[in-house]
């Protein structure tokens, strides 16, 4: 196996992952001057990717932390350490965490038998996949609510327990890695792989160290998708999980009942704390896919 | 490039996006008001969304007055309190219709809606109901009253008081039927506690509560008698029952302060026999009594659609929204408590 390994070393770095050292290798030389120089076209660009960003995201972020600021730091504390939103907080991002575990598996095989395998449907489960972005959140909780609720014809109730949280997170979750892995892997040339099965590596092997470290940044991105569109979904929950404190009620029901009782401040505070937690996961999951990505 | 070069470019990218950001608000900005054609007159509606069809055949009768003639609607439906917020924030309003006292009581504080607002007749109300209990056709479980809700196998869902306003209602008339039946504080706390220990569900809204329920997720749904004779009326095959103690439901209405004078003639119209007339086929109890009842489909007995219950208890009777709320549904209030000790069990 080590000897697979540093064997291999030099074949990846002939292939796909090129792309990645080769920028690298670009940048490195004329960075001081490029830091500084903009043609007018890309100045204009810059331009306005600023304002469209600060108008639709960097303004309303910080309205929201003004807002959780609003009644000082003991309103903040205080509406983070009632038991019943920290009950909330943790069921949250507990099966976010769980979800993305899943999607990076589910996700990854999903977009491999996609774009590598050749079967009848194949053009149908392309389009079929996105049907969770396209389906409103509430359709999606009746769909699911009837496929695994008390007339389920499968025989299960799964509807106001952890589990219906955690199924309509997956539901509306799937998409993401598919999406995200499904171009970078069209991209990858077949001949690497070629290369490293003539040299003797085992699939495990050459999946390992050829094809894992070229997709890892595709799926930490989507992983990153993921999480954060679980932790803040609230649509698909409200028929599916019955919203039960302690128990099945998660963030955004909160953050919704402090609105609907006039604590703005709670409900700011609640969204400041899953803009923290989203940020550490995006972070996290960077610095895995970049360390991944660097044993190629 | 040299660096003024850059900085000029830079000024220029930054003056154009900047002028891009004037034009866009600008679009936005102008389409706010268009001016009415000569004589008619556009009244804007903002309300919750059970009573939508009890106020579009009230707005059609309304056309028919002399009054009422020239005066076209634009309307807004939505959750209540999300509702109330809108206008807050500045969505245009002439009446509003909610289904809390509290949400009107925000646009007062917000000096939108004037304080004398609740002094009319009827005290602000346009239309009641009653808190009651819906359960399967036939009622298998042998439901009578309250007090069968805390007996084993029972499943109950209700719209979740933290989240939907008005499934307050249900709560305060479970607690307070206790109270009303000679209970004590203490025994009515009791009594709240072994109901929520029967709660399998608390949906976001009434109507999704209704949607629970016909799904199978409980088997008994504590909702509005409107609501009942409303979903019964769309073909949803249930039974309700009226128990003999419960709580009165109020939904008001009110004419912005600086609505147009007409707003004013229709909130009179509504509190009619005509208007409330058009309130009760919905299954909406009446606020004027000469209101004439006729048949009501969908209600337990069509002819008599609205049985007075021996003691329907109304909501000052509990102290008003404002005491209500920090007694029971804030933060370190009642049900909090209750849930966390109920939801810790489970």
């Amino acid at each position: 196996m080590t000897v697979d390994s540093q064997q291999l070393a030099p074949a990846p770095a002939a292939g796909a992952v090129t792309t990645g050292g080769g920028r690298r290798d670009r940048q490195r030389l004329p960075r001081a001057k490029r830091a500084t120089s903009l043609t007018p076209i890309s100045g204009l660009g810059l331009g306005i990717a600023l304002t469209w960003f600060s108008l639709l995201v960097l303004i309303p972020l910080t309205a929201v932390l003004v807002q959780a600021s609003m009644g000082g730091w003991s309103a903040y504390w205080d509406a983070l350490t009632s038991p019943q939103t920290l009950a909330a907080l943790k069921l949250t991002v507990g099966q976010a965490v769980l979800v993305t575990a899943v999607n990076i598996v589910m996700g990854t095989v999903i977009a491999w038998v996609l774009v590598r395998d050749q079967f009848a449907g194949k053009q149908l489960l392309e389009v079929v996949i996105d049907i969770p972005f396209a389906l409103p959140t509430i359709v999606a909780g009746l769909v699911l609510l009837s496929l695994y609720g008390p007339s389920s014809p499968l025989g299960v109730n799964w509807a106001n327990t952890r589990v219906a949280v955690f199924l309509a997170f997956l539901f509306v979750t799937l998409p993401f890695i598919v999406r995200t892995v499904q171009p970078v892997l069209l991209e990858l040339e077949q001949e690497v792989e070629e290369a490293a099965a003539s040299l003797g590596a085992s699939r495990l092997t050459t999946f390992r160290l050829v094809i894992l470290p070229s997709l890892a940044p595709a799926i930490a991105s989507g992983a990153a998708l993921s999480f954060c569109r679980a932790i803040s979904e609230y649509g698909s929950l409200v028929l599916l999980s019955g919203n039960l404190p302690y128990s099945t009620e998660v963030a955004s029901v909160r953050i919704m009942s402090s609105i609907e009782g006039d604590h703005l401040t709670e409900a700011a505070a609640v969204a400041s704390i899953l803009l923290v937690v989203a940020l550490i996961v995006i972070i996290t999951l960077d610095l895995i896919s970049r360390r991944v990505a660097r044993y190629a | 490039m040299s660096l003024r070069k850059v900085v000029r470019v830079r000024a220029l990218a930054a003056l154009i996006a900047a002028a891009a950001t004037v034009l866009l608000t600008g679009c936005v900005g102008g389409a706010a008001t268009a001016p009415d054609d000569a004589g008619t007159t556009t009244l804007h509606l903002v309300g919750y969304a059970v009573p939508k069809e009890a106020n579009n055949a009230i707005q059609k009768k309304f056309a028919e007055t002399t009054e009422g003639k020239d005066v076209t609607w634009e309307e807004s439906y939505g959750a209540s309190g999300d509702q109330s917020r809108a206008v807050l924030n500045g969505l245009k309003a002439d009446y509003v219709n909610f289904s809390l006292e509290g949400d009107v009581t925000r646009l007062v504080k917000a000096g939108l809606v004037d304080q004398s607002w609740n002094s009319g007749l009827t005290k602000g109300i346009v239309s009641d109901s009653a808190v009651v209990i819906v359960v399967q056709k036939g009622n298998p479980l042998g439901i009578r009253d309250w007090s069968d809700l805390t007996k084993p196998g029972v499943k109950i869902v209700t719209p979740n008081p933290a989240s939907s306003g008005s499934a307050r209602w249900n709560i305060l008339a479970a607690y307070q039927q206790v109270i009303a039946n000679g209970g004590t504080e203490a025994e009515a706390q009791a009594y709240l506690t072994k109901f929520f220990n029967h709660v399998a569900a608390l949906p976001g809204s009434g109507r999704d509560a209704t949607n629970a329920f016909l799904q199978g997720s409980a088997n008994v749904l504590i909702s509005y008698e409107n609501e009942a004779i409303l979903a019964r009326q769309s073909g949803e095959d249930f039974d309700y029952i009226l128990p003999d103690a419960t709580l009165k439901i109020e939904n008001p209405g009110a004419v912005l302060k600086d609505a147009n004078p007409k707003a004013k003639v229709y909130l009179d119209f509504v509190l009619s026999p005509a208007g409330q007339e058009e309130f009760v086929k919905k299954g909406f109890r009446p606020v004027i009594p000469d209101t004439p009842i006729g048949e009501v489909a969908g209600a337990n007995d069509p002819t008599k659609p609205f049985p007075v219950p021996s003691r329907l208890f109304t909501i000052s009777e509990l102290g008003g929204w404002d005491a209500v709320n920090a007694k029971f549904f804030d933060e370190g209030g009642l049900v909090p408590d209750i849930q966390k000790a109920t939801g810790r069990s489970q």
